[in-house]
């Protein structure tokens, strides 16, 4: 395979310039050789996962049922956050505003944090702490007690009913969730500013979306699309991947979740800076 | 030629071994296993925790790929196959983990019919119904048919693990420890069960144990698996005909003396 001979060209490299600056290659090297294997076989998981969805036949009931597990349960918890989050950072932004006499621009400026970054961030990272963490376990512990093996050997295909189903969900519950987080963030905030300026409801969406352009709306529900696919496919590999029992299993959560936040701040960052290039054409 | 020979030549083998070599990460765990299973015996593995008999049974049935040696089952060289063709294989398997690994999340009625409405889409409400009935009256337990695993108790748990590969008509059953941690009656129903099974359904099995009663009840021909070989093979009363002390002392251990 090609792309196993490029890991390979590549691990061989790095190795070439370590030994060049170290006489002995321990510890580290290994620690190397290790990173390099995962790179490869996170690559193959992902590569597997379009392969799969690709080919029939998809498991569409077990797909509803991850989607109604991702997206409606956690409803609750995006209500509060996104609400509470509305209502503080309306708080806590207004006083420097009133300074500068511009209290007026309040709804415009929580239009856009929350439409640019507030709600796509919150809802991934409360998502992959709640559905991160409840896939990889679940999948941890299915493979600890053989079921992922016993899917294997009873001719089903466990990567088909198990992984792109639950990919396949977040991937596409996640940025829904995201839109209702920043609705509801947005009415704490109507609720805060009300509350103070007296502003009506119509008032205060026309101005908080007067700034918001079309490209930032689109930038968010792309962020959230990739946002839910990191989610999904992190929490998947490394329950499938889990090892040693029980323990095996808490690592397997944890793990899942670490690693998405992580990937989720690394594309965050990436995407503004593309977002900026766009808009300064 | 000795009559036993020309018996055995006879008769048709569904696996067969030469060879197998089996190591993780410089362990040896199999060095050289041979192996011929002949269509209607129950062949029993005995060894010590830890001997590589799960291993065994597992590059079998192609979950796990052997370092060196040829696996033949039905005719086909499991570690040869591409993801289709070993499908078709599994199908024609029923593989009894040691745990059940029945799905936790699913009730019995969904473990039995999982993989039955996944590789027989033709197959009517109807007819899966009747199967998934047929399946639990030979195990016995038509009453739990909407519980959930969890609910069950250890031969319960068993014998739904059972059912769920019988669903399928395997032609070859392996049976990994199918008596451990159960206590001495829910063994001997799994014991007749077994029996019952190769009889009914007209299976060759493997099966995996160090329950010597098990050994002696199920078992046509046992071996004993040591240092990554066998070391003994036959029936009962001949592997346990030996002045190895290894081999008396798991005798001694099961059979009070
Ligand atoms: N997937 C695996 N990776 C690494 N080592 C393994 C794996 N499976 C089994 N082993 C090792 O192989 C040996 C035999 O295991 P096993 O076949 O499960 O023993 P048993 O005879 O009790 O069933 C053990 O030492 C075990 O640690
Ligand atoms: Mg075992």
């Amino acid at each position: 395979m090609n792309i196993k001979r490029t890991y390979i060209r590549i691990i061989d490299s790095f190795y070439w310039l370590i030994r060049k600056h170290r006489s002995d290659d321990g510890i580290f090297t290994h620690k190397l050789d290790r990173f390099f294997l995962e790179t490869y076989d996170i690559h193959k998981f992902i590569s597997r996962f379009f392969r799969e969805l690709f080919t029939k036949p998809f498991e569409f009931r077990e797909f509803i049922r991850q989607s109604y597990e991702v997206g409606v349960r956690s409803i609750p918890l995006i209500t509060l956050t996104g609400f509470v989050i509305g209502v503080v950072f309306t708080r806590q932004s207004r006083p420097p505003l009133v300074e500068f006499g511009a209290a007026s621009w309040l709804p415009s400026l929580i239009g856009i944090a929350f439409v640019r970054a507030l709600g796509p961030l919150v809802t991934a990272l409360i998502s992959s702490g709640k559905v991160g963490s409840h896939i990889g376990a679940e999948l941890a512990s299915m493979k600890v007690t053989e079921q992922i093996d016993a899917m294997d050997v009873s001719a089903v295909n466990p990567y088909k009913f198990l992984v792109v189903t639950r990919v396949a969900a977040t991937t596409i519950m996640i940025p829904l969730l995201m839109l209702y987080c920043t609705f509801v963030g947005m009415l704490g905030s109507f609720m805060n500013v009300h509350q103070n300026e007296l502003t009506s409801f119509v008032t205060f969406f026309e101005s908080a979306f007067a700034q918001v352009s079309f490209l930032d709306v689109s930038a968010a529900v792309f962020k959230s699309i990739l946002y839910g696919f990191t989610i999904g496919i992190v929490a998947c590999y490394r329950g499938f991947n889990a090892t040693n029992g029980t323990q095996g299993v808490g690592r397997a959560a944890n793990r899942a979740v670490v690693f998405s936040m992580f990937l989720i701040f690394a594309e965050e960052l990436l995407i503004v800076q593309i977002t900026h290039w766009i808009a300064a054409f | 030629m000795k009559k036993e020979d020309q018996q055995s030549a006879l008769k048709e083998t569904v696996i067969t071994i030469r060879g197998l070599h089996k190591s993780f990460g410089g362990l040896p765990v199999l060095q050289g296993i041979d192996l011929d299973l002949f269509k209607g015996e129950n062949f029993v593995v005995l060894g010590r925790s830890g001997s590589g008999k799960s291993v065994l049974i597992k590059i079998i049935a192609g979950l796990l790929k052997p370092d060196a040696g040829t696996v033949n089952v039905l005719g086909q060289h499991v570690d040869l196959l591409n993801d289709k063709e070993l499908q078709s294989l599994r199908l024609r398997l029923g593989f009894i983990f040691q745990s059940s690994a029945l799905y936790d999340s699913m009730t019995i009625r969904e473990n039995l019919e999982f993989s039955m409405v996944r590789n027989f889409k033709t197959l009517s409400a109807k007819e899966v119904d009747h199967a998934v009935y047929e399946v639990l009256d030979a195990v016995g337990l038509k009453d739990k048919i909407n519980a959930m695993p969890a609910d069950l108790s250890g031969g319960q748990v068993k014998r739904i693990g059972i059912a769920r590969t019988l669903i399928l008509h395997p032609e070859i059953m392996l049976y990994d420890e199918p008596t451990a941690g159960l206590d001495p009656i829910t063994c001997t129903e799994i014991i007749e069960l077994i029996n019952e099974v190769k009889t009914r359904f007209n299976t060759s099995s493997i099966i995996i144990t160090h329950d010597l009663t098990c050994a002696k009840e199920t078992g046509d021909r046992i071996a004993m698996l040591q240092d990554g070989h066998f070391t003994r093979l036959g029936n009962f009363g001949e592997v346990f005909d030996t002045d190895d002390i290894r081999i008396k002392r798991f005798f001694d251990y099961n059979f009070i003396k």
